[in-house]
């Protein structure tokens, strides 16, 4: 190619790309007059449209949680111009003080920049607002931003619901810039949980503003807003009167209840007492009333259901006769007999010997031992440590000793002792089934949370599996999503060995030590539990499932240093499966009122709000 | 012999001048689009302006000192220079600081640097050394075409990896230095085509173009006498098109992250996001038109002061001279760069040597290349890819690496009147 045109090729492109831009900032400034922002200052504001929370609901439609418009004062600092303190104060009901300070801290806040909009003045007052708004015009800078809190229409299931609150720095830096300062979050329960469904996604309005604060229009007819999109709505699992009428029943005792459905692993209730009253933690005073519940010695903020481990006790008995007829040390047939005891384990007065089905039902303490022994010391494995891996597989297969997901924040894992843990202890191949022999009977190390009890007892309602407990079956009217609410997972134990275990179980309240939990109509299965601990007197446990043909509720029951299983526990598991599955409560108003009015919290000196 | 210092006359003074011009407009403009009230001080070191100010101290004293060094010592050291700058790039893949998603910078005592700016100048010496060497033949030579694109081609990569898109772009602009030296026009055109094959690509679906760009063959064939040999040539293109623009819309899914796609779509107004990509763009349009005709004045500008523009110091420095200066100041100023650029390209025409044209070249093509999309991304006609205004935005290492590498250029050219002497 020529020389010569070469050397003018750049030159030719510098010419044309010039022409361009000059042409280009001919049309922007001079001839589109919508980029023109007039000569009186106009500036583009941009607007934070907060969207509506989505609402809560229970199983069968009953509104739990809904929102509430409240109004806060921000300020632009950079804005604030010519302000008359004394009026500010006086509308605000605050002192200059107060003021100046208010102001000096919002200095000194996180991510502070003057031309960056602050909440000054939180939530305040309806009456405050209406005074406020009359005369914005005098305070340039300000204004007020409405956005919705939380209020519940029951004082149920707080912590099921859970709470929200302000996002912390760190929420906003794993937000990616999406939440700003002062922006709620939701901080336990559901609401944390389902953040994501429940929060929406916030809107951006662009307004025009004039240097006086006054808005001249929206920008463009708000071409480039973003609608707020509101939160997602939530059906819970929840029988919101099943919640209602557990709460009641634990009125002044410390314990836990959870009850499932076992075909979907749905929570129905899911009861941590004492609790609190929801609608304490919000509005103004959120901060104030948390702490309180906080410094409360009872833990009313402390879920009981995901986190605290007890000692199953007697219910444990269950698992044992499981895992020895899948591992061939038992058949309903093998009959021990007992003397008041094994070794230094105890026992009740009962008839001897027994097979398995009447052992179950008497709850004989010296046939599980024997249980354990065999399953343990099986010499078709060379070591006790083989053997004891063995017997951990299977328990651990019912979801034991570890979290099993579900989708409340603050599970617990329990506590199922390893091989390991005992070689730590006595030495590796220095320990067999007499040094641990309490594990048999449900002591011992063994911690399980209430959660992990009333899914072991689905899982036996369902002859062999387990759907992982959830809370939340609905969202926007469908199914929950999550794959991890709807896969079944299967135990090590053979379908074949569940009828004679539930047949047991049947015996435990037709005839056994449940008795009183009885229900004419319906066939429960149950087992009652007494566990020994190192706080105080035995807690009172019990869990069962009902109908045992068709079941459609499997709950567990824990209330702390109450003393028998079948004293506390199975009288309140009994009054809630008749609600549940008749819609009843009503039948037994003796045995209901003496649940209600039993006090077992010596202590009284505490300032949480128990449950109606 | 002649004396090793340049006479003062002998110095390109309006280069010069322009220089002094440009980064004094420039700090004006980053004190105008960060200042605030209560630190009026230009010198405030707090403050962008005061640091900028700082840096201007730096510059303009490595900038003289270039000026008493012996041209030799660049065509002595360019391989050195360049290897030291590559040096640099691969030690900040070791041990480099991330700043907003690009890990280009290298933090010493505080200050920061961006090795990807020095290796522009490093690169320029490097490849006019090469092709200035004896018996080079960039346009004959197949082994002296490989070796220039590898000189370029390792600094973009490194960069690339570093996660800096828009300073491995700049790098194509050395594509006009090779053009001058015998890289035949068709490929320049060819890019050009290629480029508007790819926008249309992500615009249409690639059967409308495919079928489009068969009618045309089919047109073309039919008018022209038809040989055998022609026919292939054109069923091979069609081909060939067919296969790039399938291959950009996967490229674009599949490699391009998701930030580089919506900056994209945005610029190609498949995507209106104001709140992303696009509100830089979207802020930076308002800004600039409400300047009008004879602008808001220094200071004045009030999308400026409320911050509406994010990065306006850096990379958005031109909104502040359109909103404050107008649509007058605006002309002026890209006159005066048009000015700048075509002294320079004047100055690299002129040079004896083969080692100070193709430098002259790279710088000629860096400065434009970097005015080309800097400026066009401020009005809304390129994309968003974050590279500095030279002399103009904010930025320690941009300016001081520019300067570098005006300075050499003007350092060079300056010997041109003791070569003539030396006859």
């Amino acid at each position: 190619m020529d020389k010569t045109f070469k050397q003018h090729t750049l030159l030719i492109i510098f010419i044309v790309v010039a022409f361009i831009y000059i042409c280009r900032l001919f049309y922007l400034q001079i001839i589109d007059d919508s980029y023109f922002l007039s000569a009186q200052n106009n500036v583009l504001q941009e607007q934070t449209i907060y969207p509506a929370r989505g609402l809560i609901y229970d199983r069968n439609g009953e509104l739990l949680v809904y929102n509430d418009a409240i109004y806060d004062l921000s300020v632009m600092p950079e804005q604030v111009k010519d302000l008359d303190t004394l009026a500010f104060c006086k509308v605000l009901n605050i002192t200059k003080e107060e003021f100046i300070k208010k102001f000096e801290r919002l200095k000194h806040q996180k991510g502070y920049a003057p031309w960056k909009p602050c909440v000054f003045e939180r939530q305040i007052t309806i009456p405050t607002y209406a005074a406020f708004q009359e005369r914005l015009f005098d305070f340039h800078g300000f204004f007020v931003e409405v956005r919705t809190d939380r209020k519940y229409k029951h004082n149920n299931a707080a912590h099921v619901m859970g709470y929200i609150g302000e996002v912390t720095d760190k929420d906003i830096e794993k937000s990616d810039g999406y939440y700003r300062m002062g922006d709620f979050i939701g901080i336990s329960g559901v609401e944390r949980t389902y953040e994501k469904q429940l929060g929406g996604k916030k809107g951006t309005r662009y307004v025009l503003v004039d240097s006086k604060s006054r808005s001249q229009g929206r920008y463009k007819n708000g071409e480039f807003d973003t609608p707020a999109v509101a939160g997602k709505n939530i059906n819970l699992s929840i029988d919101y009167r099943l919640q209602q009428l557990g709460e009641e029943l634990l009125t002044n005792k410390t314990g836990s209840v959870v009850a499932l459905e076992p075909k979907t692993g749905e929570i129905l209730a899911l009861i941590s007492s004492p609790s609190y009253n929801p609608n304490l933690l919000i509005g103004r005073d959120r901060g104030k009333k948390y702490m309180e519940l906080l410094r409360d010695p009872m833990k009313p903020l402390f879920n009981r259901t995901l986190a605290a481990p007890y000692p199953p006790g007697s219910i444990f008995k269950i698992l044992m006769a499981l895992t020895g007829q899948q591992e061939h040390v038992l058949t309903p047939n093998t009959a021990y007999g007992c003397h008041h005891g094994y070794m230094f384990v105890g026992c009740h007065p009962h008839g001897s010997p027994l097979p398995l089905r009447p052992a179950i039902a008497v709850s004989c303490n010296a046939y599980f031992c024997q249980v354990y022994r065999s399953i343990v010391n099986n010499p078709s494995y060379k070591h006790a440590e083989d053997a004891y891996n063995v017997f951990y597989k299977h328990i651990a297969s019912f979801g034991l000793g570890s979290k099993l997901g579900v989708d409340l924040y603050g599970e617990g894992s329990g506590f199922l002792p390893k091989a390991t843990f005992y070689d730590k202890i006595y030495g590796r191949f220095r320990w067999q089934a007499t040094t641990t022999i309490s594990l048999g009977i449900g002591q011992g190390e063994l911690g399980i949370t209430p959660l992990q009890m009333a899914n072991a007892t689905a899982t036996v309602a369902n002859r062999g599996y387990y759907i992982v407990p959830h809370i939340v079956r609905r969202i926007e009217g469908k199914r929950n999503p999550d794959t991890l609410y709807q896969n079944k997972h299967w135990t090590t134990i053979d379908t074949g060995y569940f009828p004679v275990v539930i047949e047991g179980m049947q015996d435990v309240v037709e005839r056994g030590t449940a008795y009183v939990a009885r229900i004419p109509g319906i066939n429960i299965a149950g087992k009652t539990g007494t566990a020994q601990n190192p706080h105080g007197k035995d807690h009172s446990i019990f869990f069962a499932f009902a109908p045992v043909e068709n079941p459609k509720i499997a709950i567990a029951v824990v209330i702390e240093n109450a003393g028998f299983g079948a004293t506390w526990a199975a009288p309140i598991a009994s009054l809630m499966i008749e609600q549940y599955l008749t819609g009843k409560h009503d039948t037994r108003k003796d045995l209901k009122e003496r649940m209600i009015k039993g006090n077992l919290n010596h202590r009284n000196d505490t300032t949480a709000t128990q449950t109606q | 012999m002649t004396p090793l210092q340049p006479k003062p006359s002998s110095i390109d003074w309006i280069t010069l001048l322009l220089y002094f011009i440009f980064i004094t407009i420039g700090l004006l403009s980053v004190y105008a689009s960060v200042y605030v009230e209560s630190k009026p001080m230009i010198w405030d070191t707090s403050m962008n302006y005061g640091k900028q100010l700082i840096w201007i101290f730096i510059s303009v004293f490595i900038g003289l000192l270039i000026l008493l060094i012996d041209e030799k010592f660049f065509y002595a050291f360019a391989y050195p220079i360049y290897a030291i700058t590559i040096f640099l790039l691969v030690l900040v893949l070791a041990i480099g600081t991330t700043v907003k998603g690009s890990s280009s910078w290298i933090e010493i005592g505080g200050f920061r640097m961006q090795p990807a700016e020095f290796a522009k100048f490093g690169t320029a010496l490097a490849l006019a050394k090469y092709l200035s060497g004896y018996n080079k033949n960039f346009e004959k030579k197949r082994r002296d075409q490989y070796i220039s694109a590898a000189i370029i081609l390792a600094p973009m990569v490194i960069i690339l990896l570093q996660n800096e898109t828009g300073s491995t772009l700049v790098f194509f602009s050395f594509i006009f230095v090779l053009y001058r030296e015998g890289l035949p026009g068709w490929i320049l055109l060819a890019g050009l085509v290629l480029g508007i094959l790819a926008i249309l690509a992500l615009l249409v679906p690639a059967t409308y173009i495919l079928i489009g760009l068969a009618i045309v063959a089919l047109l073309f064939l039919l008018m022209v006498r038809r040989t055998k040999s022609l026919v292939l040539i054109t069923m091979g293109m069609l081909l060939f098109a067919g296969v790039l623009v399938n291959s950009i819309d996967y490229v674009f899914q599949n490699v391009l992250q998701a930030h580089q796609r919506t900056r994209i779509n945005v610029l190609l107004g498949k995507e209106v996001d104001i709140k992303g990509a696009g509100y830089n763009v979207q802020q930076s349009k308002i800004a600039i038109g409400s300047g009008g005709f004879w602008g808001k004045g220094f200071l004045q500008g009030t999308q400026n002061k409320f911050r509406f523009v994010p990065e306006q110091s850096t990379d958005f420095i031109f909104c502040t001279i359109g909103e404050e200066y107008g649509f007058v100041g605006s002309v002026i100023f890209i006159g005066l760069y048009m000015y700048l650029l075509f002294r320079l390209l004047m100055m690299a025409e002129r040079q004896r040597q083969k080692f100070n044209r193709i430098y002259g070249y790279s710088v000629v093509s860096i400065l434009f290349f970097h005015f080309l999309i800097n400026v066009g991304m401020t009005l809304g006609l390129m994309p968003v890819i974050g590279i500095p205004l030279p002399f103009f935005s904010y930025g320690g290492s941009a300016l001081l690496s520019f300067t570098v590498l005006l300075f050499i250029f003007i350092r060079l050219d300056a010997n041109r009147v003791n070569e003539l002497k030396s006859f």
